[in-house]
């Protein structure tokens, strides 16, 4: 059974998301690349800034 | 005056059985893009796809099989999504029946949001394929 921690899950998951969201949602390589860096940036950035919100809302 | 025009209306449009990237892209990740000859996009979507229902799977994650309220319901479909890869690990028994660990938590919303990206990868073989989205 593979266990990653949490971290490791999440990036896991934006880099398989933001690959099919960068194909699918541009039109040229150069805007895809672009737009998946993006969305794996958001994805990664958004777990980071949520889970020290929570950390110190539960402090 | 254009008395010729007509008929090179429909010349750009699709021949053939448009939905066809939209089904085998459905029952397959990626060959959709395949069918409208893009190898690269295909490949790339089959193998962020395919990770991320094997990941889901290794995390014994929970495979749906049936619906007893909204949730399971909203997982089921999701699960759908991925095509022959939910047929193919309902038939051989893959996945937990209940989730006990936290990675297996995690693990079946890996699998459905691998089925719900399949789709978005369908549908985009489909617009490639009828020219809303440019080749």
């Amino acid at each position: 059974m593979f266990s990653p921690s949490h971290f490791t899950a999440v990036l896991l998951f934006a880099l398989c998301a933001s690959t099919v969201f960068g194909i699918t949602m541009r039109e040229t390589p150069r805007r895809m690349l672009r737009y998946g860096l993006y969305c794996f940036a958001l994805f990664v950035g958004s777990a980071i800034v949520l889970s020290w919100g929570m950390y110190l809302i539960a402090r | 005056m254009a008395p010729h025009s007509a008929p090179a209306a429909g010349k750009d449009s699709p021949q053939g059985f448009v939905y066809l990237p939209l089904i085998a892209g459905w029952l397959v990740p990626g060959a959709g893009h395949f069918l409208v000859r893009k190898w690269g996009r295909g490949a790339l979507l089959a193998l962020a796809i395919l990770s991320m229902f094997v990941l889901g799977i290794v995390m014994q994650g929970k495979v749906y099989s049936s619906a007893h309220d909204i949730l399971d319901m909203l997982g089921f479909v999701g699960d759908l999504g991925s095509g022959l890869l939910y047929i193919g690990s309902r038939v051989l028994g893959f996945g937990a029946d209940q989730v006990q660990v936290t990675t297996a938590d995690y693990g079946t919303r890996f699998i459905v949001i691998a089925g719900l990206l399949n789709v978005i990868a369908a549908v985009d073989a489909h617009n490639l394929r009828t020219g809303r989205k440019p080749l």
